[in-house]
């Protein structure tokens, strides 16, 4: 008989770091699914690809950094990072856009950096930014919600239209991303944005087909489906309130506050907060742990910064969607950040009162 | 607006950040009476079990021991002794695996108990009657140092300095499976008050506060009962937390106050003790009644008994696992201490000692072992849990890169090492670990800068006194110089160049013909020491034989001695056996000399051992002096050193004093060859 | 002509300039120089001459001139880095001909001592006590594990232990823990 020497504590909560990547990766599977009907099953062919993508990249890069691969994989952080990207491109976009974004992701944005935990980016919207800037054509063939899209798209269409840029029965995107009126339509926030430059008020605007009478068709559910995923992400302690609620507070309170000075040239609290990927950016994306802020103060800061540079580059900024841009700013800032807001430790007398 | 005093008297309770829920089993042992063990075959107590330096010893082997009687003296403040558990005999004061962490030996006292348990006279002390300063001592000399965990000397603790506020009695027990308060409360809860009584006369605070979780129905209810007639006894329930039995941890809780970083709680007016602790003065004070008993939770599901055990310190642990019915698993860990913040032990031998709370045998199933280490993900769930409100995350990164400078910046001695940051760690990261390390760094650094310091000075001392002698003999040459110059000149001397370089002249044609002469003699010499050695030799080689019919000389020696001198002999021959290796190992020109050299060394220690240890050692000594003499003198050839050699047998079996003048006599002479050869 | 004022002006100012410099260096010269102070504070100062100087400060005006950081044995691998971040040089690994530093002091065995007060005189710290013909012995918690006391006892009876680890200043190596195995 033998003793096995340990240090302790020699009690350890079960909840490992692989359980929670798949919590999270779970708790998209609603809006992925609302993703699906609304604007066809091209998300779910995105998400295969960017799944294998990720598997095998990472493990290619752990085989040349000579680390084991299987604990890596198994901690289900590719994975995430995978079906983050996956839903937040395109569904129709080529398939070598999610290919080319996921690998990019795991080798340049996680890997390079040394792997997971010491990626000073969001893996997955540092890749969606790379793709946006790099290729603005297909990152922005958005359809329209499913009531407005011109043909009926099964999976199998889905595949084609990914694989080859025409559906089985021919259509091609530009066809597809028309509405049955020939009219070639862009995301609500893109809508609005134009319409409101071209001098529309944002009311008329609203009275689009894109949009049902809180935010575009399709966009209000997929949002609410990533609250839902988010909330539940939260009730399992997975993920801090201080986060999300600092960001679709800011955005809430900026939103509402030019709408309130200018109803006609500016979007409602409500459109802002189910439109583009809000949901998802506060609940999924800015709560990546790896890049987000550590301190509870800090966590606010960085939430409220984020709010507000969603808010600024919507308004004012030319990009479809402002989430990808506002946390990697973000993620710069989060070491100052850290560093600001430590928290008073037992015993110790502020900082300010220090000084 | 109430005051906070007035808070805290009408029942107020603060939160502290952080701190865990881990599941609790207590249950398994909560409900059953405290068991008394029978006494141990053997008790092993070791000499130090507080924190401190160990007192100075009061038996030898063999002596036979009372039970309560002290082992080692309380001979200054920071010390307090350990005493006999029982009554019996010491039958060895040894090294013993210590109940640390690190399990290195530490000196304990073997006592065999005789089975009488026969007391030493006591004298209990009435509280009405007895002086502060009794009491203190008292305390003090039965051992009592912090049954809590800290093993902090009570006395040192309550020998009051400042002004005491607050009086805080922890029986909050927050670790898993640990129960042995939460039943001392259960049984004796009376005496226990009276031992707050004490305490109340030493340190008279404003107010008591008993603070235990509200998972203890039953011993809340006991105490209550007991502090019925006392209004100033205050019983605190605080809500389930883990850390919430950590000093600092508590004092928040009670009374929302923080014990400064780098602190004492007294600074701060508050007095802390362990439940257990209180308990052991009303013991000690009341009834003479020194510790050498504890009640200790033996739990864990290989036992089929799990239960307290009122265990005498000093048993081992193997024996009271098999009291409770142990049924050890492959790889077993068996922890002393709860599962947060125990240890484990590498072997059962280990006692009991004056802060073993616990010993924990628990199943695979029951508390798997960690996982691999995984990368951080920087969730922070470890600075949610840090009930230090520390940067877990940050203090493992400056760890890695073995950062003081940031280490302490983020405050890593502020580290309770409760473990609820390695508990809620996603990626199984043992962060305690990490912590413990970099902290036995830092205090190494510490320890280590404070010695250069002190090297430094006494480095510079010395430079400085040798050069204040140098400058002395400088003077004093100086001072000899001018006395002659001015004699010189007395005596009219002309020319001192000239005079000089007559000198000079006259001293190189004695040179010459002197080292010739120098040379013959020493021939001469030689060859008269040679034949000396030659009749020693013989002299030897008949001792040997009739000493022992061994073959080699070492064995010669081993064997030959008379027993008082047989360790001195010993070494002698130990060391000429490993002068002889040496000597072999040299290189080829030296060969011959060497091979001589030992035997003469080892025919040095034969001669003389029988004679007088001291003489023996200092022949040897010398035999040695010469060997390393032949060894490093390579260019000299075989004579000089045989010269030396025989030397030393013939002196040795004579003087040793002889020996060492006849010993520099040769050396200069070989030296002296030596050096005029090689010119 | 005027490529000739030119120059003429350029090799003017020139001249005037490296005088002021060279007046400022003279006259604002600081005498010791604080590098020294500063390298010899990173020294461990045990004062052993392993590498080859007289004591800590020597070797710590030899880096200031120029000499490597890597010959300090007792401060190991932590004392070169500092020096490396002070110097603004790669941090190398210890000299090969250094051994590395586990923690030893001398000792010596009483015994065997002729008392010839060599190793009092080699010590540089005053470590060892003693007086002539009688036996030496070392004040361990002085001693700082140098080895000059070992070469010039005549006798050999110097021999240099590793420290021991206690308790109090075990580090939490729980690899070494010996697991007692039973049957």
């Amino acid at each position: 008989m033998s003793f096995k020497i340990a240090s302790s504590p020699h009690n350890h909560n079960q909840k490992s770091t692989s359980q929670l990547m798949l919590l999270v990766a779970a708790a998209c599977i609603p809006g992925i699914l609302i993703q699906a009907v609304f604007f066809g099953y091209g998300v779910l062919v995105q998400l295969v690809l960017a799944v294998i993508t990720a598997w095998f990249t990472e493990a290619l890069i752990l085989i040349l950094r000579e680390k084991r691969i299987l604990p890596r994989l198994k901690d289900n952080s590719a994975l995430v990072t995978a079906v983050l990207l996956a839903v937040s491109i395109p569904p129709y976009a080529p398939w070598w856009i999610i290919v080319l974004g996921t690998a990019f992701a795991i080798i340049i944005v996680k890997q390079l950096y040394g792997g997971l935990g010491n990626n000073p980016f969001n893996p997955a919207m540092a890749a969606y930014i790379m793709l946006l800037v790099s290729f603005p054509v297909q990152m922005t063939q958005w359809l329209p919600a499913l009531p407005q899209q011109a043909a009926e798209l099964t999976p199998a269409d889905a595949a084609c239209a990914v694989f080859t840029g025409y559906s089985c029965s021919g259509y091609s995107m530009t066809q597809l991303q028309s509405t049955p009126d020939g009219i070639t339509m862009a995301t609500p926030l893109d809508t609005l944005r134009m319409d409101l430059s071209a001098g529309l008020t944002a009311s008329e605007s609203l009275q689009k087909p894109i949009f049902n009478n809180i935010s575009g068709h399709g966009w209000f559910w997929v949002n609410l489906a990533y609250l839902l995923g988010g909330l539940l992400l939260l009730q399992q302690k997975v993920i801090s309130w201080r986060i999300p609620l600092a960001i679709t507070g800011t955005l809430f309170i900026l939103s509402l506050l030019s709408w309130l000075s200018s109803p006609d040239t500016n979007g409602s609290p409500l459109f802002h907060l189910f439109a583009g990927a809000t949901m998802l950016g506060a609940f999924f994306i800015a709560t990546d742990p790896v890049s987000a802020s550590t301190t509870d103060k800090g966590r606010i800061y960085y939430g409220i910064l984020i709010g507000i540079l969603v808010y600024s580059i919507r308004k004012y900024g030319g990009y479809p969607d402002a989430f990808a841009f506002a946390v990697v700013l973000a993620n710069m800032t989060v070491p100052l950040i850290d560093y600001y807001t430590k928290p008073r430790a037992y015993g110790h007398t502020s900082r300010r009162r220090k000084q | 607006m109430e005051t906070l005093f007035q808070k805290i008297q009408s029942g107020a309770l603060w939160d502290f950040h952080g701190g865990i829920h881990p599941p609790t089993r207590k249950s398994q042992t909560s409900q059953k009476p405290i068991a008394v063990m029978p006494v141990p075959e053997r008790l092993y107590i070791p000499l130090r079990q507080h924190t401190g330096v160990a007192g100075q010893l009061l038996v030898q082997e063999g002596q036979r021991v009372l039970k309560g009687q002290a082992l080692t003296a309380s001979d200054n403040a920071m010390t307090v002794p350990v005493h006999a558990a029982t009554s019996g005999t010491v039958i060895a004061i040894t090294e013993h695996t210590s109940a640390h962490p690190s399990s290195l030996p530490e000196p304990a006292i073997i006592l065999e108990p005789d089975g009488l348990d026969e007391w030493r006279p006591r004298e209990p002390m009435s509280l009405t009657t007895a002086d502060n300063h009794a009491i203190l001592e008292r305390i003090q000399d039965s051992g009592i140092a912090g049954l809590g965990g800290a093993g902090f000397p009570t006395h040192l603790k309550i020998g009051k300095y400042q002004e005491i506020k607050y009086l805080i009695i922890n029986a909050a027990e927050c670790e898993p499976y640990i129960t042995a308060d939460d039943l001392l409360m259960q049984e004796e809860a009376t005496t226990i008050v009276k031992g707050i009584d004490i305490l109340c006369k030493l340190l008279n605070p404003q107010i008591v506060l008993i603070g235990l979780e509200n998972d203890k129905p039953v011993a809340s209810a006991a105490m209550k009962a007991a502090c019925s007639q006392r209004q100033n006894y205050h019983i605190r329930e605080v809500p389930v937390k883990y850390p919430s039995g950590g000093q600092k941890q508590l004092i928040k809780l009670l009374t929302g106050q923080e014990v400064p970083s780098g602190r004492r709680s007294t600074d701060i007016g508050i007095v802390m003790l362990n439940i257990g602790t209180v308990f052991a003065i009303a013991q000690a004070v009341l009834d003479d009644h020194p510790l050498i008993s504890r009640v200790v939770t033996v739990t864990g599901d290989t036992l089929s008994q799990p239960q307290n055990v009122l265990a005498l310190i000093g048993t081992p642990v193997s024996t009271l696992l098999s009291y409770c019915g142990f049924q050890p698993e492959r790889r077993q860990r068996v922890i002393m201490g709860g599962p947060m913040m125990g240890f484990t032990l590498p072997d059962l031998s280990v006692p009991v000692v004056k802060i073993t709370n616990c010993i924990l045998a628990p199943t695979h199933k029951e508390l798997p072992a960690a996982r691999e280490e995984t990368d951080c993900i920087r969730c922070s769930a470890c600075a949610d849990a840090c009930p230090a409100t520390l940067l877990p995350q940050q203090l493992l990164w400056y760890s890695k890169a073995q950062d003081t400078d940031k280490l302490k910046e983020y405050n890593l001695f502020d580290c309770i090492e409760c473990g609820a940051c390695a508990y809620v760690c996603p990626s199984e990261i043992p962060l305690v670990q990490y912590y413990r390390v970099a902290k036995a760094d830092i205090r190494e650094q510490q320890r280590d800068a404070l010695k250069a310091e002190q090297t430094k000075a006494r480095f510079d001392a010395r430079n400085q006194r040798l050069e204040q002698e140098k400058q002395e003999r400088l003077r004093r040459n100086q001072e000899l110089a001018a006395a002659r110059q001015k004699a010189q000149q007395d005596t009219g001397a002309s020319n001192a160049v000239a005079d000089a370089l007559a000198r000079i002249k006259a001293r190189q044609q004695q040179t010459e013909p002197a080292g010739d002469q120098n040379r013959e003699h020493i021939i001469a010499e030689r060859e008269k020491q040679k034949q000396q050695a030659r009749a020693y030799q013989q002299r030897k080689t008949v001792t040997g034989q009739q000493t022992a019919e061994a073959g080699t000389p070492a064995t010669q020696s081993e064997t030959a001695v008379p027993a008082e001198n047989a360790q001195q002999a010993a070494i002698a021959a130990a060391i000429a056996r490993a002068k002889a290796k040496k000597a072999q190992t040299k290189s080829a020109p030296t060969e011959d000399i060497a091979a001589e050299t030992p035997a003469a060394a080892v025919t040095t220690a034969n001669e003389t051992t029988t004679d007088d240890p001291r003489k023996a050692a200092i022949a040897a000594a010398i035999a040695r002096a010469k060997a390393k003499q032949a060894q490093q003198s390579t260019e000299a050839k075989e004579a000089p050193p045989a010269a030396t050699v025989t030397t030393t047998n013939e002196a040795a079996t004579d003087d040793p004093r002889k020996a060492a003048i006849a010993a520099a006599v040769a050396r200069a002479k070989a030296r002296k060859q030596t050096n005029s050869e090689s010119s | 002509m005027s490529l000739l004022t030119a120059l003429s002006a350029i090799g003017i100012l020139a001249v005037l300039f490296g005088g002021i410099l060279g007046y400022a260096a003279i006259r604002f010269k600081v005498d010791s120089d604080p590098l020294v102070d500063q390298i010899d504070e990173i020294l461990p100062q045990t004062q052993c001459g392993q590498c080859g100087y007289p004591g800590c400060r020597p070797y710590a005006e030899a880096i200031a001139g120029g000499d490597a950081i890597n010959k300090c044995p007792p401060g190991g691998e932590a004392t070169i880095k500092k020096l490396a971040d002070l110097m603004g040089v790669e941090a190398k690994p210890l000299d090969a001909a250094q051994t590395p530093a586990i923690k030893r002091v001398a000792y010596i065995r009483e015994d065997e001592c002729i008392g010839c007060t060599k190793c009092i005189q080699a010590c540089p710290v005053d470590a060892i006590v003693g007086a002539s013909k009688l036996m030496h012995t070392v004040l361990s918690d002085e001693c700082t594990g140098c080895d000059l006391c070992v070469e010039p006892c005549p006798v050999d009876c110097i021999e240099m232990l590793p420290v021991p680890v206690t308790t109090d200043s075990w580090k939490w190596n729980l690899n070494t823990i010996q697991v007692r195995v039973l049957e």
